[in-house]
């Protein structure tokens, strides 16, 4: 990958983080940094393809730390978990057979495996010594007839966020657009289907589950979810939908904003964590499609839905009623939950937005009002002073942060990737509920603070 | 004697492999106020810390020097220097474990002459011990690459003396990759029942044991050996190394300090404990307490209560080689039979291990072994979840990682009392798989099909 591709890739004009001085991120410090790297990123849009073979072209640190470690979920085949990787040796680096062993690896995956396609990831070992990824993934697929598609993103490239994008791209240039998907058979019911994409969301513990029965009430057919539970032949039917969402997140926006101008599908960004917002999802697909019948049906389910997650987290509000968070996640999220927590009654006593952008803020303010706190250094210490200082009663926080708090013996809730419970959709809020009163209200705090009864 | 075979796919699937600094990273976890920092692309280090943090449920210090596209092509001496400069100035470790990776590797990194240049460039710092380990990962595993880091550990801060002995009571331990913060722990109350004063390096046990402590956030570990005590290993009467993955290791430190040294393969198993016994004994001068003897007596209780279910056991595993080693003579010396045994990379001790096979390979191999050669149980990381899933066996966790057994990384295999705990729960595992023949019924009993059941216990609930 060349630098000016990476560079290209890092001044994405649909993104408001791209209106100010710096464009993309900052080049990370020696010493002071945390976070994944772009093969990272790439994994993370992309394993969640369950039918792909999923190969990790490097020495063994890159799938061997990694491999297996995510909670995305699949409905059926679960290829993705498989970790594979060509684990290159010391000869295969000295020697140079690094591309000869791919070409192998790639033929032994298909051979035990018949997936519907391979996925190479490059790492930086490979990319340093200059094996020629794609020269290997287009000769394979020739050779054998399965995609094989080039993942060039290796950990030195840059952060993570670079590599979600690289891998959006990747999915843009070799996949997406090469099939045409098989027309929605007619509903029982009679009522027109749309086709229409997410991108970004990841099926996170199976929380997806909670919301796509309302696609298909409403007669929207999900074509691809880039990447939860989706299939390689999802990915490449894209180009088809009337309305792309972006989920959650600003590192897939080039793809969406490709597929507006090579397709013409228009996209708008939200979420699925907290009923306004999940509210506001389905009107915004309803509006982009622009069937009258389609709107009124969507807020007539709202309407139901609305009532009904409200009664049912009804006997939780009490328990939530005036409880103080503390939260400090990324992006779209710093917001998204903020309006989750309130529709809790619970009060965020301030929100990190290190990594949100101006628009974020501004949401932010609208949902929190002028005094509202923002936290912009989310180092284990500053996270925990502002959690005295401000009297918060919970720390939610990305499961990096899980032990600072538990060491610190102060109630967490995990809300980003790794974590065991879903909290999207309607269903997904008595979850979140749930899950906050768990820590809260347990008596562990208490018993953990006291001291032993000999110390005086 | 088992005979080595080294798998020849092109593409490893399911990996049992972990990459050398990984393993180094785990030694330097194991010292005080100390922080690993590992030499490559900020991903070797995010992957390393989520990889620890789940399996021993704690927060890891673990930094990166943050190789990107442009100091991976021109250099990255400056990246070391810079990180080495930061962490001093912001945490003032006692010890910044320096480890490389596949990518600083292959680009050809001379991190002990970066070290130098920091220690010319910034004097200020010189209070922060800073150990160096080349820890390729297109080589070897976390056990390798552990042992490496305790080797440098020794060259870079035992002092070359002349005093072996001088303190009498005071016994080193080099503890490989395989012993578990559990082990640890009981291998120190072993060792202090005959009056010894252990010196563990490193010292899991300490750091990674799961604790609260009054802090509530520690950039550096929470425990561990101390700079200090590292320091005066060459007074230390006696050296214990455990595991054979740390032989250079202790040539090295005899070397230096003349302290004699025993070494054991393991310390799993009624030989393996008793060779361990003896040699305190010896050190010490005193007999074996009366709390150890019965300890060993109610390890062979629990042989000869267990060896109806592990006799003859068919058990598939796969480890590094020190854990591999262990557990297959303490498998083998219960009548059980080890037939499938992965390895993830080569090493010189799996030659003497009782099975008659090993593939260095990854847990497709073992799958398949494990398959061929009809297994009943498995014995490996919580990676071979879905291994064991698929050939219908159960899994008992051992080696890393272990992410979905919560207190797996504190579990006790060592000692008399750690072995019983092993006994038993092979046993139940291996029990609960336990198919009693389908019944047959004669044909000149006359009762119909069901007739003579018992009727279910909810039938009284009916209304």
């Amino acid at each position: 990958m060349k630098a000016s591709e990476i560079q290209a890739l890092l001044d994405e004009p649909a993104c408001s983080h791209n209106t100010k001085e710096k464009s993309g991120c900052a080049r990370p410090a020696p010493g002071a940094t945390a976070g994944g790297c772009s093969f990272d990123g790439a994994q993370i849009v992309l394993l969640p393809i369950a039918d792909v073979a999923h190969i990790v072209h490097g020495p063994i640190a890159c799938a061997g730390s990694s491999w297996d470690n995510r909670g995305t979920r699949s409905s059926g085949i679960a290829l993705y978990r498989i970790g594979m990787t060509t684990d290159l040796s010391e000869t295969d680096v000295v020697m140079g057979r690094g591309e000869k062993r791919l070409f192998l690896a790639i033929k032994q995956a298909i051979d035990s495996y018949a997936p519907a396609a391979v996925f190479v990831y490059n790492t930086c070992v490979p990319a340093l010594i200059g094996d020629d990824l794609d020269a290997v993934c287009k000769a394979a697929s020739g050779r054998w007839g399965t995609p094989v598609v080039p993942v060039d993103a290796a950990g030195f490239y840059g952060t993570k966020n670079l590599g979600n994008r690289l891998a959006g791209e990747a999915m843009f240039k070799h996949v997406i657009g090469t099939r045409e998907p098989a027309p929605a058979a007619p509903r029982a019911d009679g009522l027109p289907t749309y086709d229409v994409n997410l991108i970004g969301e990841y099926n996170i513990a199976g929380e997806f589950w909670h919301v796509a029965p309302l696609f298909d009430e409403l007669g929207l057919r999900i074509l691809c979810t880039l990447s939860g539970d989706a299939r390689f032949r999802h990915v490449q039917t894209m180009h088809r939908a009337k309305a792309n969402m972006v989920v959650c997140a600003k590192a897939l926006l080039n793809v969406a904003r490709k597929m507006h101008e090579r397709f013409g599908i228009p996209f708008f960004e939200g979420s699925f964590y907290g009923v306004q917002d999940v509210s506001g999802a389905l009107r915004d697909f309803a509006r982009l499609i622009g069937d009258p019948d389609l709107v009124a049906r969507t807020e007539a389910i709202i309407a139901r839905e609305e009532a009904r997650s409200d009664a049912a987290l009804e006997p939780w509000r009490g328990r939530l009623e005036g409880k103080r968070a503390l939260l400090y996640t990324g992006g779209v999220k710093s917001w998204s939950v903020v309006s989750a927590l309130q529709d809790l009654g619970m009060k965020v006593v301030a929100t990190g937005t290190r990594k949100s952008t101006e628009e974020d803020k501004a949401r932010i303010r609208e949902l929190m009002g002028d005094e509202t706190t923002m936290i912009d250094d989310g180092s284990p210490k500053a996270l925990l002073s502002a959690y005295h200082e401000y009297r918060a009663d919970i720390l939610i926080a990305g499961g990096r942060n899980l032990y600072t708090a538990l060491k610190a013996r102060i109630p967490f809730l995990d809300i980003n990737q790794e974590r065991e419970f879903g909290y999207a959709g309607y269903t997904g809020m008595v979850e979140l509920a749930r899950q906050l009163a768990l820590s809260m209200e347990s008596p562990v705090w208490e018993a953990v603070r006291k001291p032993a009864p000999w110390v005086k | 004697m088992a005979k080595i075979e080294v798998s020849k796919k092109a593409l490893t699937v399911n990996p049992l492999k972990v990459s050398q600094a990984m393993g180094a990273a785990l030694a330097f976890l194991g010292l005080d106020r100390s922080l690993p920092l590992m030499h490559g692309a900020q991903g070797c280090t995010a992957f390393g810390k989520v990889f620890f943090v789940r399996h021993f449920r704690e927060p890891i210090p673990l930094q990166t020097t943050a190789m990107d596209q442009v100091s991976t092509i021109m250099g990255a001496d400056e990246n070391i220097k810079e990180a080495l400069r930061a962490l001093s100035d912001k945490s003032k470790p006692d010890i910044i474990g320096l480890v490389t990776t596949g990518l600083s590797e292959t680009q050809g990194t001379d991190i002990r002459r970066a070290v130098r240049e920091f220690r010319a460039a910034h004097p200020e710092f010189a209070c922060v011990a800073v150990v160096p380990a080349n820890t390729p990962d297109t080589i070897g595993c976390l056990e390798s690459g552990y042992a490496l880091a305790v080797e440098s550990l020794i060259e870079t801060l035992v002092p070359e003396s002349g005093s072996a002995g001088k303190r009498a009571k005071q016994v080193n331990v080099l503890a490989s990759a395989m012993l578990t913060p559990g082990d640890i722990e009981a291998i120190k109350e072993w060792i202090e029942a005959f009056g010894l004063r252990p010196v563990v390096v490193p010292d899991i046990g300490d750091s990674l044991d799961g604790h609260l402590t009054g802090a509530e956030y520690s950039a550096l570990t929470i425990g561990g050996t101390p700079r200090s005590e590292i320091e005066i290993m060459g007074e230390s009467c006696a050296t214990l190394v455990i595991g054979p993955s740390l032989h250079k290791a202790a040539d090295i430190l005899k070397a230096r300090t003349g302290v004699p040294d025993y070494r054991f393969a393991g310390l799993m198993g009624l030989d393996d404990c008793d060779a361990f016994t003896q040699a305190l004994a010896n050190i010490s001068g005193k007999p074996v307490p009366g709390k150890i003897e019965r300890h060993r007596t109610q390890l062979q209780d629990a042989m000869v209560d267990c060896h109806f279910m592990i006799g003859f056991a068919r058990v598939a595993l796969a480890a590094d080689p020190d854990l591999l080693g262990m557990q297959a003579r303490f498998l083998t010396g219960m009548g059980a039979e080890i037939v499938g045994a992965v390895s993830p990379a080569k090493a010189e001790s799996l030659a003497a291990s009782p099975v008659a096979k090993i593939v260095v390979g990854d847990l497709e191999d073992l799958e398949i072994e494990a398959r061929a050669n009809g297994a009943q149980l498995v014995i490996a990381s919580s990676h071979a979840a879905g291994t064991a899933r698929r050939l219908g066996l159960p899994l008992l966790r051992a080696g890393f990682p272990q992410y979905d057994l919560v207190g797996g990384y504190a579990r006790t295999w060592t000692g008399y009392r750690g072995t019983r705990q092993a006994l038993f729960d092979l046993a139940n595992l291996i029990q609960g798989q336990h198919h009693e023949p389908e019944p047959y019924r004669s044909l000149y009993r006359s009762e119909a099909c069901g007739q003579d059941r018992v009727a279910p216990a909810t039938a009284g609930l009916v209304q």
